[in-house]
């Protein structure tokens, strides 16, 4: 236990003090002239920042419209692979697939193959049905940015809550519908409290990941168009390797931290609950 | 349960449908791959085409795939093996040497999980650059590991607690030291969930985007890097980018298809039972 918690320690030590360190410097890689202590200077104009704050709401909106989105449908869809149909096993492997892609290669195949207005699926669709075809990166940026994350997080629920509603008791469902309890019924009172955990654990792992998106935003809007989908992520990477401005970068990153810090107290102790440790 | 021949019918259409419908972006990327450039922006696209693999020469003669990929595959496995290396006696120690601050230090690693990659960037890319590791495969194995740490000594954490404490003490009457109890009694009874822990450290290593597009810019890139090199104008040559994303993407699938079910138990951390 030793080493690796010493190694964990270091790892989150060294780095955050860096951080906290470089937050109140004046430092710019591009100008060496420039140095010295800059008090509360980098958090002072953060807070400043109109971007900042967007991209603080982006990133709520992104996390939030994403669990909202697969677990909703991650929950529906395990429900229908439970049913048993032909070629099950087929179609649950092809569903699932998403999940094992790149992130890069997700947003670069939705970007070019399928929203490109003129080259892409979706374009030929609108023109098949006689409409015009729509520009979803510069009209719907953000709309677009969570159709391709959800697209990737959706086989993750999927698998997860499959597993999970598999292990559900097929006599309590037997002993439910011998007491006339309709499809519906069935599922929100029996199906969906057996869910819950599964549910929780979902929630907690794309958590980790979406507080964090980057690739998908890099790839296809580089934060734009201005400032639309830039989350905090992506502003903390614009201030630091595009402007070099590693104060106030750094500011960002403990704001980031901060964030991250609220989330996981939330998340960590309405999970800590469910899971027996 | 008994069902008439609609309902029957429905269910499969839906379920097919909507599996066909969340693959069909994977399956367009394919196919993509295998026309020629002016078949690939066509406008309505072609369906029905001569294949080719003109594209798949033209981008390893340009971009050197396999260099990229033994990047990934030598980074990927490397941070998978060294976080399971450092994860293995922790979670040991935490299942069958419980502290009263174990609880606390578990959720403590993984609530460092849901720091944003960004808080630290700076001062990483910095340390790496004084320390010579910049665009080094050492370095990013060593980033990757750490990365994955907290979920690994998780999910092994998990698994070892199913794990009956009286074999290991009947190990221990029989002498067996703490390394030997661990290798020759825990790893045996607990290789399908080591097994699973690994995969999932190897996807989340193959696919990561974010350190290696930072940290790497040639010699010990990955394919995540090579990928988004094609995002630039090049990338208009839609049907050499879609060989290119197949390419970096088919081995990972094919992976995946084949560990889906071990997978899942990792996955769940044994919440799922």
């Amino acid at each position: 236990m030793v080493p690796s918690v010493a190694v964990l320690l270091l790892w989150m030590i060294v780095p955050l003090v860096m951080t906290v360190w470089f937050s109140f410097q004046r430092y710019n890689l591009l100008d060496p002239s420039v140095g010295g202590f800059a008090g509360f200077d980098n958090y002072a104009y953060l807070v400043t920042d109109p971007d900042f704050w967007v991209s603080l709401r982006n990133t709520m909106v992104l996390l939030a419209s994403v669990l909202v989105i697969t677990v909703g449908l991650g929950t529906l869809l395990a429900v229908l692979f439970d049913q048993d149909f032909p070629g099950r096993g087929i179609a649950r492997v092809l569903a699932i697939s998403p999940f094992f892609v790149m992130p890069t290669v997700a947003a670069l195949i939705w970007k070019n193959l399928m929203m490109h207005p003129i080259y892409g699926v979706f374009g030929a669709i609108a023109h098949g049905f006689g409409f015009e075809p729509i520009d979803w990166f510069a009209e719907y940026p953000m709309a677009s940015v969570i159709l391709i994350v959800s697209w990737e997080w959706l086989p993750f629920a999927l698998l997860i809550l499959l597993t999970a509603v598999q292990s559900l008791d097929h006599e309590q469902r037997e002993a439910a519908r011998m007491d006339s309890a309709g499809v519906v019924a069935q599922f929100f009172f029996i199906t969906l409290p057996h869910l819950s955990r599964a549910i929780s654990v979902v929630i907690m792992i794309e958590t980790i990941f979406l507080l964090t998106v980057f690739a998908e935003i890099f790839v296809t809007t580089s934060g734009g168009p201005g400032n639309a989908t830039t989350n905090l992520a992506f502003l903390i990477y614009a201030r630091a390797l595009l402007q070099f401005d590693v104060g106030g970068a750094s500011a960002g990153g403990v704001v980031a931290i901060l964030l991250a810090n609220v989330v996981a107290f939330f998340l960590v102790r309405s999970i800590a609950r469910r899971l027996e440790v | 349960m008994e069902r008439s021949l609609t309902q029957r019918a429905l269910i499969t259409a839906l379920g097919w449908g909507i599996a066909l419908l969340l693959f069909f972006p994977i399956f367009w990327m394919v196919l993509t791959s295998l026309k020629t450039e002016t078949g690939a922006i066509a406008t309505p696209p072609q369906l029905i085409f001569r294949p080719s693999l003109s594209s798949y020469i033209d981008v390893q003669e340009r971009a050197d795939y396999l260099r990229f990929a033994l990047n990934s595959v030598l980074i990927s496995v490397g941070g998978s093996v060294l976080a399971l290396a450092f994860a293995i006696p922790a979670a040991y120690s935490m299942a069958f040497h419980p502290s009263p601050r174990t609880r606390g230090t578990l959720l403590w690693m993984l609530s460092t999980k849901m720091l944003p990659p960004v808080g630290v960037l700076v001062p990483i890319y910095l340390l790496f650059r004084n320390a010579g590791l910049l665009d080094t495969q050492f370095g990013l194995i060593v980033i990757y590991a750490l990365m994955n740490l907290p979920i690994v000594v998780w999910m092994l954490f998990t698994f070892y607690k199913e794990v009956p404490n009286e074999i290991l003490e009947a190990g221990r009457m029989d002498g067996a030291r703490t390394w030997s109890e661990v290798w020759f009694l825990l790893l045996p009874l607990t290789l399908p969930g080591v097994a699973s822990t690994g995969l999932l450290s190897l996807i989340l290593c193959w696919n990561e985007a974010f350190w290696s597009l930072n940290l790497t810019s040639s010699g010990a890139a990955p394919l995540t890097t090579f990928i988004a090199s094609f995002s630039s104008p090049e990338g208009l040559f839609f049907a050499k980018l879609s060989a290119a994303s197949t390419a970096a993407v088919a081995p990972i699938l094919v992976f995946g298809w084949l560990s889906q079910r071990q997978l899942v138990r990792g996955l769940t951390f044994g919440a799922v039972k």
